[in-house]
């Protein structure tokens, strides 16, 4: 049996705003039978972008009904910008915490978010694309590397927990742990090799860095990057979309996309930001 | 709140005249039952009599009973028993519906470099028979069989395939634990070798198994140690529950000779029956007709197996289901794929077992109570259509 706490049990027995809306401005479906749980998100939001109404449904465990409606409740009355940065462990503190087995049922709960999120912006999904490694549970090795970053989790039981991948056949599970030991080679020992680099590799290495580590987080900020030249360890970018007009960009440069680039491409780049 | 059991494959409330039987053995009667001395020796007495009630249980010989601590020890020194004395065979035959205590330890055994036949079952959870018959071969150590499947309570026909295995001269093996004590057993009229089975499935006490191992079959201890049970498994016998586990089989002796799982079985009928009725969407999982009289698996299409369980547990209903979220895997039982159910409906599936002190209000509690809780999770499922249900309806 389950150790579920109080108010996951109440959250269970007694879902806050369970059903439809007939025209949500926002609308986010995760999950299918198959995969034995499912959860259906949507909102309207007033005239100053606060959500006004929420309801949901799920198809899965007592966790993930609860989530399910934990979420709503946290979302309910906040403004989409506010809602938007929920993650999966702010649902699960809400319910006093899950069962790390129940973890995925948080996920899913943030993802239905993110994807009513978009929804309402008309923006589509970014692609995860790459190849799949769980078969059972049709996760691909990009989606286990984000989420092994993401929520820095160790071992394949936890990424089973957090995702689901290897949950089935377990034929994947050597795969998976090989993923979660390239993430933390990378992160450690990126640089090393990258001494003898071309020019060429060296911007390629960099716009692959920007597209990967960068731009999606970026993008959560409704900004994006470019870059425009590599000249020696100098490498100019220009900020777009929020990004330019924010008065932390010195920071979002200096602190991130420096410290990113530095870790995976070469420790002794330097950015600077172009001004259009 | 009162409880109402309906998990008695997973495990039986002990009877009271058993427990009363097995007391005295943990406090005054503390005596080795291997000593020389009159206060042992009078244990080793009850031990016997215990083992003449287990073997009148399934007609077999008392020397032909091994005590064990559990059904699992039982399969896994049947198993290891066959493969060890034909060390020059490397083939097993089992189904792909066999519990874990059989199925994972084939599966270990094939990583060390055994072969195994998986037996498929059809969509009513029957066996391959022609399948079976012709992956039996000159290589194959041992046949291990379920008597009949713990999830949906199919049996099969172990009878026959052990005639089939004994003509070909291979060792055959039943677990049996969930079949002794709810449908007659009768070994000495079969061929089969070796057979499981464990006390605590029908009102014995846990930790206490049985193996019964037919005069004649090559056999190899599992457990090395003292010559208690004739040297077929060493270990000082775990007194009180060997003493329980005979009261038990006399208990389900007289229960199966006087009609009771008849009762039973008309009360598992009539549950089946108002919860197809009054439930749409809902699938019975497993042959009607070659059923144990105490098991029910249906599956509740749209909604998802715990969640019921948890909702069945407010009202002091106790029973299991096949999903995904109660089995500590993310995927549905290893039973209900191999029978084809489908995802829609495995993750929904419930089973409730019942035993010989289920009561006919129980039965109308639960069958009042269940479709107003299935209807409260369906509607909360986004892939509940309200169309759906009026067009089975």
């Amino acid at each position: 049996m389950w150790e579920y706490t109080d108010k996951v049990r109440d959250h269970f027995l007694n879902p806050r705003n369970v059903g439809e809306i007939e025209k949500p401005d926002g609308v986010g479906e995760v999950g299918s039978m198959a995969c034995g749980d499912a959860l259906k998100l949507m909102f309207t939001v007033d005239e100053n972008e606060r959500i006004a109404d929420v309801k949901f449904q799920t198809f899965g465990c007592a966790s993930a009904i609860a989530s399910s409606s934990a979420l709503t409740e946290m979302i309910m009355g906040k403004t989409v910008g506010e809602a938007e940065k929920i993650t999966n462990d702010d649902i699960a503190a809400y319910l006093g915490g899950l069962p790390k087995e129940k973890m995925h049922c948080s996920v899913m709960g943030k993802d239905a978010l993110k994807k009513a999120i978009l929804h309402y912006r008309g923006l589509e999904e970014p692609d995860i694309d790459g190849d799949v490694v769980c078969e059972c549970f049709g996760v691909t090795d990009k989606a286990i590397e984000a989420s092994v970053r993401d929520n820095k989790l160790q071992y394949v039981e936890e990424v089973t927990n957090y995702i689901k991948a290897g949950g089935g056949c377990g034929q994947c599970h050597d795969a998976i742990r090989e993923i979660v030991e390239r993430v933390y080679k990378k992160a450690e020992a990126a640089p090393e090799p990258k001494k003898k680099m071309t020019n060429i590799e060296k911007i390629k290495l960099i716009e692959e860095t920007l597209e990967r580590e960068i731009k999606p987080a970026l993008e959560k900020d409704g900004g994006s990057i470019e870059l425009v030249d590599v000249d020696g360890a100098a490498v100019y970018v220009k900020l777009i979309g929020t990004c330019a007009t924010c008065a932390a960009s010195e920071l979002t440069l200096k602190n991130y996309v420096e410290e990113k680039l530095r870790e995976f491409v070469s420790p002794d780049l330097v950015v600077e930001e172009v001004r259009q | 709140m009162k409880t109402i059991y309906l998990d008695n494959n997973a495990t039986t409330r002990v009877a009271p005249e058993v427990v009363e039987k097995m007391v005295p053995y943990f406090s005054e009667y503390y005596g080795n039952p291997s000593s020389m001395h009159t206060f042992g020796g009078m244990v080793g007495k009850q031990i016997m009599e215990a083992r003449e009630k287990v073997a009148e249980l399934i007609n077999a010989d008392p020397g032909e009973i091994i005590f064990t601590s559990c059904g699992t020890e039982s399969d896994s020194t049947a198993i290891h028993a066959a493969i060890q004395s034909n060390p020059k065979k490397r083939h097993i035959i089992t189904t792909r519906v066999e519990h874990p205590a059989v199925k994972n330890l084939c599966e270990h055994l094939a990583k060390t470099g055994y072969r195994v036949s998986w037996v498929p079952v059809d969509r009513e959870g029957r066996l391959d028979t022609d399948y079976l018959s012709q992956r039996m071969t000159e290589d194959t150590a041992i046949v291990s069989i379920m008597w009949a499947n713990n999830e949906t309570g199919v049996m099969f026909p172990v009878e026959e395939i052990a005639r089939m295995a004994a003509e070909k001269g291979i060792a055959f093996h039943t677990d049996a634990v969930q079949a002794v004590g709810k449908v007659p057993v009768d070994v000495k009229k079969t061929d089969i070798n070796m057979l499981a089975l464990s006390g605590h499935k029908f009102h014995g006490p846990k930790g206490v198994g049985v193996l019964y191992v037919k005069k004649g079959t090559k056999f190899a201890p599992f457990l090395i140690g003292g010559h208690q049970e004739k040297g077929r498994r060493g270990g000082t016998e775990n007194v009180a529950s060997i003493i329980g586990i005979g009261k038990a089989a006399e208990l389900a002796g007289k229960d199966l000779a006087g009609g009771e799982m008849d009762r039973v079985r008309a009360l598992r009928d009539r549950l089946e029956a108002e919860i197809l009725e009054k439930i749409p969407n809902t699938l019975l999982n497993g042959s009607r007709e070659n059923r144990l009289p105490n098991t029910l698996s249906v599956s509740f299409e749209y909604v998802e197996g715990e969640s019921i369980l948890l909702m069945l547990d407010q009202l002091g209903v106790c029973a299991s289901s096949g999903s995904a979220c109660t089995s500590g895997t993310l995927e549905p039982s290893h039973v209900l794929r191999a029978l084809g159910v489908p995802f829609t409906a495995a993750h929904g599936s419930i089973r409730f077992s019942l035993s010989t002190y289920t009561t006919p209000e129980e039965i109308e509690t639960l069958a009042a109570e269940l479709p107003p809780l299935i209807r409260k999770l369906r509607d909360m499922s986004p892939f509940w259509k309200k169309e759906a249900s009026c067009s089975t309806q």
